[in-house]
């Protein structure tokens, strides 16, 4: 029914130096999967992959098959344009459109797609900021002020208005909240929360408490493999790998 | 010690601006007393007439610069762009050494080529000529500026808008280049008061013309031309006139430089930081 993911024998490379190595897995939809491991293991590069962003880096190259409900995005003819339409994506540092006002920021993944019907696009901006939990603390000033006056933790979720805003089935977030003070962190919680009645949600994150917090599904990457999914509870509390366990238990990472 | 660290900083600082102050000086010292009402309204008189002015040159100058601009702008934004958004290969590495080479031509090069290849099959020395001969000037300094200026856009900015499903080209112009927006201006700028001086590029282009010439296809006066021609004459009041026209050229770079940088400061561009 609705778009879950399945990934089958994905690889990925930077020029010559391979970064993920025959990842196989299934993303549940409406759910939140968290994808865990140390620093370089491959994490960021695998959800961009999802949404066909790891190709836009230089030299970058990936092979394998990933589908979306039915679509395999890498198939022959499909353009990333299209597939990215359809897949929101949170990155890690809060990256608004500099010379953008608040409310445009929000309107741009559709003006800029050539949408432009006035009030359906005041519509589609309060909605998003509404889901994004933003709509109260800049209604009053987001015609005027650019989307870069906001704090980080605003800008954040601006960010996440800004993606919702283009109605994707699936969320993508590379470490959303790694820049953001405890406060903030915990508001985007809550948000993922809320956000996964209605959408999949991938998020990488470096902090093994908030995959805790917020994932049904937690993911383990280590040196480009996946070394497994399960259950957020099992994956804490009695992995099945040895590598899984001692990463958790913060002998290693 | 301190004391001494300061003195040879403030010693160092004097030095290097002691020559624009020496130029400003000695033009505003002899070109302040020649600049009248007349001067910007009336053309050169004939030898031994006093008073006439160089309005032909001013408005010589301004047009030259106008299809200079035209000329300029589109190729040397455009091939900026180019670099900094797609030009991360072969192709790229091919038009970035052209523009550094073209860069590095002497201007008087450029002028007999132009001579060349416009004036010699259009049988006329022209305003055309000249302003086609101080656009491609422009052409490098712009493309090379503007490739560094989209590049100091993060790239956090590009992939925001890639990561909602805007196509490339979409991406670069709506979001990138807005971003850079005041830095492209000043390049441009830039370029415009440098070439706007240049005499050699002119000399079989755009000729000089002692009369009114609004025409594209007629010799016309410049500035820079003028100086030069009255320079060299034999006759004291013309020497003088030189002295106005270069105070002129001078005045009108800055003031174009100093209106630029205060309306990129104060955000008055879009895309302004």
């Amino acid at each position: 029914m609705d778009p879950g993911i399945r990934v089958q024998e994905l690889n990925a490379w930077f020029g010559g130096t391979q970064a993920l190595h025959d990842i196989g897995l299934e993303i549940p939809s409406r759910q939140v999967t968290a994808i865990i491991g140390p620093s370089g293991c491959g994490k960021s590069t695998f959800v961009r992959c999802l949404n066909r962003m790891h190709e836009t880096l230089p030299n970058a190259t990936v092979k394998g098959k990933v589908t979306i409900s039915g679509l395999d995005i890498y198939g022959k003819g499909v353009s990333p344009v299209t597939v990215r339409r359809r897949i929101g994506m949170v990155f890690q540092k809060p990256n608004p459109f500099p010379t953008m006002s608040i409310y445009d920021n929000v309107a741009a993944g559709l003006k800029l797609n050539g949408f432009s019907n006035r009030r359906q696009l005041d519509e589609v901006v309060q909605r998003s900021l509404e889901g994004a939990a933003l709509w109260d603390e800049v209604k009053d000033i987001m015609k005027k002020k650019s989307g870069a006056s906001l704090s980080g933790g605003q800008q954040q979720r601006l960010c996440i208005a800004r993606a919702l805003a283009i109605e994707p089935e699936i969320m993508l977030m590379d470490e959303p909240a790694s820049a953001l003070d405890p406060i903030s962190t915990s508001k985007i919680e809550d948000l993922i929360f809320q956000l996964k009645q209605q959408f999949t949600i991938v998020i990488v994150t470096h902090n093994m408490q908030q995959a805790a917090r917020v994932a049904d599904l937690t993911g383990f990457f280590l040196m480009g493999k996946l070394i497994e999914l399960d259950k957020t509870e099992k994956m804490f509390t009695n992995p099945s790998d040895k590598r899984t366990e001692d990463y958790i238990t913060g002998r290693f990472g | 010690m301190n004391f001494l660290g300061i003195g040879a900083i403030v010693g160092a600082t004097l030095v290097v601006l002691m020559p624009l102050f020496l130029i400003m000086g000695t033009v505003i010292y002899r070109g302040i007393g020649s600049i009248t009402w007349a001067f910007f309204t009336r053309i050169p008189q004939p030898v031994g007439e006093t008073g006439g002015g160089m309005a032909n040159a001013i408005v010589g100058t301004a047009m030259i610069m106008g299809v200079a601009a035209l000329i300029g702008i589109p190729l040397g934004v455009g091939s900026g762009i180019y670099l900094a958004e797609y030009g991360r290969n072969a192709s790229g590495n091919i038009v970035r050494f052209t523009a550094d080479v073209l860069n590095g031509i002497p201007s008087i090069v450029i002028g007999i080529t132009v001579y060349a290849l416009v004036v010699l099959i259009q049988h006329h020395f022209s305003l055309l000529a000249g302003g086609i001969a101080l656009g491609i000037m422009m052409i490098p300094t712009v493309c090379r500026t503007t490739e560094e200026v989209l590049l100091m856009v993060p790239q956090s900015v590009r992939e925001a808008a890639l990561g909602l499903g805007i196509p490339q080209w979409r991406t670069t112009l709506s979001v990138v280049v807005p971003s850079a927006a005041s830095g492209i201006i000043t390049s441009i700028m830039l370029a415009c008061a440098r070439v706007a001086g240049e005499t050699a590029p002119l000399l079989f282009t755009a000729f000089g013309n002692q009369f009114w010439n609004l025409k594209l296809n007629q010799p016309t006066a410049a500035l820079p031309l003028q100086i030069f021609a009255y320079a060299i004459s034999p006759y004291e009041e013309w020497h003088r006139m030189a002295w106005a026209g270069a105070l002129v050229l001078i005045l009108s770079i800055m003031a174009t430089v100093i209106l630029v940088r205060f309306a990129t400061s104060r955000g008055m561009l879009k895309g302004a930081h």
